[in-house]
């Protein structure tokens, strides 16, 4: 039943990545997948959220009674929300406004929700720790893939940087609601064909 | 009265939540697969999502901006809309048993609905009075269920259909949904 520390971290990249292994927290997949530095950012805001979540679940795991736990998490996660929410808004302004409503939405993500009820309630600090990098991280690569495919096809553009050269019409479907549906689709059967974890 | 009307046909058709907003789409993909659920959470949806829109403009208005916190808002709706869905849900299973064996197992999960959360939110961000929220609250629970019953439609269909391995499920799923997304693009020019 013990499993290592390292191995915890590295399922959240491959045999448990979200959101193509655990279909979970699509909305913002959608949404923020636009370019690579919103995705990016969404990301990183949600590991941060995670890993924080996931100690402070882990510490008072014993300490919570177990019928109102929902509401202790979602409280505990709300608050770390509101840290990031701040955080980004000092230091990271223009990310914080092409996010707009969903950094205060990271609350009902149910990536976060849910590895708090499936791990940080049942496991001591340190594997929720490796458990909520490796998700987060795992998160976070997925929407850079996502955003890279929707930037490169949707505006010609990858970071900002022209890849495709001047003669490139961009292909204004993959970064409307549309693309977002479809390209997530074809990555989910992608990974589908990839391998059965 | 016009102005309701343009109000009610954009958070319908063409801001639809689910189509344009990308709000609420586990549930859009969880309970697609059969009419009865999708109905169901459908209706679950207006009912909770007219009274949280209410709610929180509320709540905004008189208790946030009054005491200058405006930084807690994330916390105080999460835990408004929290306790709104167990009362509503406490409500319902007392008095008007009928409807509570409907919408069952779908109350719950509304807590963790982001269109809940981010409708209320949005109405905050675009400064609406409060007749306003809660015209665009129900128009926009009224697009989720329409958007949500028409896929499921699809649904149904699709799996019957040979579909290609890899492409089964969530992911064909979400094809089907680009393609119902593209439909709705076509709204744009609508208002």
């Amino acid at each position: 039943m013990a499993k290592s520390i390292a191995q915890e971290f590295v399922k959240g990249l491959w045999t448990e990545i979200p959101p193509f292994r655990l279909v979970l927290g699509i909305c913002p997949t959608l949404a923020v997948t636009t370019s690579v530095v919103n995705g990016v950012g969404m990301g990183i805001g949600v590991t941060f959220v995670l890993v924080c979540s996931n100690i402070l679940i882990a510490m008072l795991r014993n300490v919570i009674p177990s019928k109102i736990r929902i509401a202790c998490y979602i409280i505990i996660i709300a608050t770390f929300v509101t840290v990031v929410e701040l955080l980004s808004q000092a230091f990271a302004y223009p990310l914080y406004m092409s996010l707009g409503i969903f950094i205060p939405l990271i609350v009902v993500n149910c990536i976060l929700l849910g590895r708090a009820e499936a791990f940080a309630s049942k496991n001591p600090i340190l594997p929720s720790i490796a458990d909520g990098l490796g998700i987060g991280i795992g998160y976070t690569l997925a929407l850079g893939v996502l955003g890279a495919l929707r930037e490169s096809l949707g505006n010609g553009t990858l970071l900002g940087y022209p890849v495709f050269g001047p003669a490139f019409e961009p292909f204004t479907f993959m970064v409307q609601a549309p693309g977002a549906f479809v390209s997530l689709g074809l990555m989910l059967a992608i990974m589908n064909m990839l391998g059965n974890r | 009265m016009g102005e309701y009307l343009v109000l009610i046909i954009s958070c319908i058709f063409i801001n639809n939540i689910l189509l344009a907003q990308y709000l609420g789409n586990c549930p859009f993909l969880g309970t697609s697969k059969k009419m009865e659920t999708a109905v169901g959470m459908a209706a679950a949806v207006v009912f909770v999502l007219t009274l949280a829109g209410g709610l929180t403009w509320a709540i905004d208005v008189y208790f946030l901006k009054k005491l200058e916190i405006e930084f807690l808002r994330t916390i105080a709706f999460i835990l408004v809309i929290a306790s709104l869905v167990q009362f509503v849900e406490m409500f319902l299973k007392k008095s008007i048993p009928a409807l509570y064996a409907g919408l069952g197992i779908f109350l719950p999960l509304i807590t963790t609905n982001c269109a809940v959360m981010g409708v209320c939110l949005i109405n905050i961000q675009e400064k609406y009075t409060f007749l306003q929220s809660l015209v665009t609250s129900s128009a926009y629970a009224a697009g989720f269920g329409l958007a949500l019953i028409l896929f499921t439609g699809i649904r149904e269909r699709i799996i019957i259909g040979r579909v290609p391995k890899p492409l089964q499920d969530t992911s064909i799923g979400l094809v089907t949904a680009g393609m119902l997304a593209l439909t709705f693009l076509a709204f744009k020019g609508l208002v």
